[in-house]
């Protein structure tokens, strides 16, 4: 095709962002981004089996404000990637697909998400969590 | 693999700017990809500005405008000017669609245009199909049979016929296709969605008798499998078609085949 040095036509960059194209981009970039926090829950298991030292600087990394502002990024993450899991579920299932729940759902998703998301975060500093 | 930045030979210069006689007062200005394989020059964005007092409503009469009136080089392509043919295709106001439906009030700033995303340039607004049209011929768009044929017509009773509707009527425009990021990145070997679609039409038509082989024919990572639901197809399509679903009713029939 490009034998003859043709031009190729621009795409994502003049692409008008659609709600539905950011939503699966943010499907893939939360599943990255929860693969690293696997790694993150590796290191805090290994420092907790290493000894109280250990653990006892592991918990000062998480307990950061940069360590607290990671773990509401997984926390999103999760939460985000679950929901919106669910609705891969369902087209998976043939549902779902008309632009109009494709918003309805895209929209749960979002509101779902944020507020397990805000919910988690009460939880926790409620019951005086990260120190 | 994903190439987000375009090659060295396709990023977009500024270009000219024509502009509109002193008498126009209502001035809409169009910014339109240019490119001139003669030249050996990058593509470039000329800027016409167009007397809407005197110009159509559609995108597409706003184009002739310019070919006919102010520059006779602009290269599109174009026919029925009534939603049917399907060549008059372009990424309009950063969405693909119809030029000669697209309303141009229903663009507020400058209306921009390029042609379908992510294909190969051959002058100005018109991208080469050839691949496009060889994967349409790939999966084979006619009825194949395998029982001796009859006397008349092969009979579709009133609900099998029903099963097309939202299919038949797909022109192949591209629009949807070249709309998928999944397409961009892997055009060369999944299939899109126009032409999934169209596999589909095959598949849910009673008449055809080859329905598991042109399963069989779509079962493979990347012909069917690149598509994750983005839905940009489903958002763009100007006839109002659902290839998304018709890729969900094919993963589907995939699925229960398996059990």
């Amino acid at each position: 095709m490009a034998a003859d040095n043709r031009p190729t036509s621009p795409h994502i960059g003049i692409y008008r962002w659609q709600i539905s194209m950011v939503m699966s981009i943010l499907h893939r970039l939360t599943g990255v981004w929860l693969s690293l926090g696997a790694l993150a829950l590796v290191y805090w298991l290994i420092a907790a089996g290493f000894g109280p030292d250990a653990y006892a600087s592991a918990q000062v990394l998480f307990a950061s404000w940069l360590g607290q502002l990671l773990m509401w990024s997984w926390c999103f993450s999760l939460f985000y990637h679950l929901c919106n899991g669910i609705r891969h579920l369902f087209w998976d299932a043939g549902k779902g697909f008309e632009i109009r729940s494709m918003y309805i759902s895209g929209f749960s998703v979002w509101i779902i998400s944020g507020l397990m998301t805000l919910l988690a975060i009460l939880f926790v500093y409620q019951h005086g969590g990260g120190t | 693999m994903a190439e987000f930045r375009l090659p060295p030979n396709s990023r977009i210069k500024q270009g000219k700017i024509w502009k509109a006689p002193e008498a126009a007062r209502n001035i809409k200005r169009f910014h339109v990809y240019r490119y001139d394989p003669d030249s050996g020059d990058n593509p470039r964005m000329d800027i016409y500005e167009i007397d809407m007092d005197k110009c159509g409503p559609m995108v597409l009469d706003a184009l002739l405008k310019i070919k006919n009136e102010i520059d006779a080089t602009l290269t599109l392509r174009r026919s029925c000017r009534e939603g049917v043919c399907g060549s008059c295709a372009m990424n309009i106001d950063g969405t693909n669609t119809l030029a000669c439906t697209h309303d141009i009030k229903d663009i507020k700033d400058d209306v921009k245009i390029y042609p379908l995303p992510h294909m190969p340039v051959i002058k100005d607004l018109v991208p080469d199909l050839t691949h496009f049209f060889a994967q349409y011929a790939s999966i084979k768009p006619w009825i194949r049979t395998q029982s001796p044929a009859p006397d008349r017509e092969r009979l579709q009773s009133k609900q099998e016929r029903a099963k097309l509707d939202g299919l038949y009527e797909c022109i192949l425009c591209a629009c949807c296709s070249t709309a998928c990021p999944s397409y961009w990145w892997n055009s060369e070997r999944y299939l899109g969605p126009a032409l999934l679609l169209q596999a589909y039409r095959w598949i849910a038509d009673s008449r055809d008798e080859t329905t598991g082989e042109r399963l069989d024919d779509l079962q493979d990572p990347f012909k069917l499998y690149r598509c994750h639901t983005i839905m940009n197809c489903t958002r763009t399509c100007p006839k109002g078609l659902n290839p998304a679903k018709s890729i969900g009713e094919i993963k589907q029939l995939l699925a229960e085949r398996e059990h």
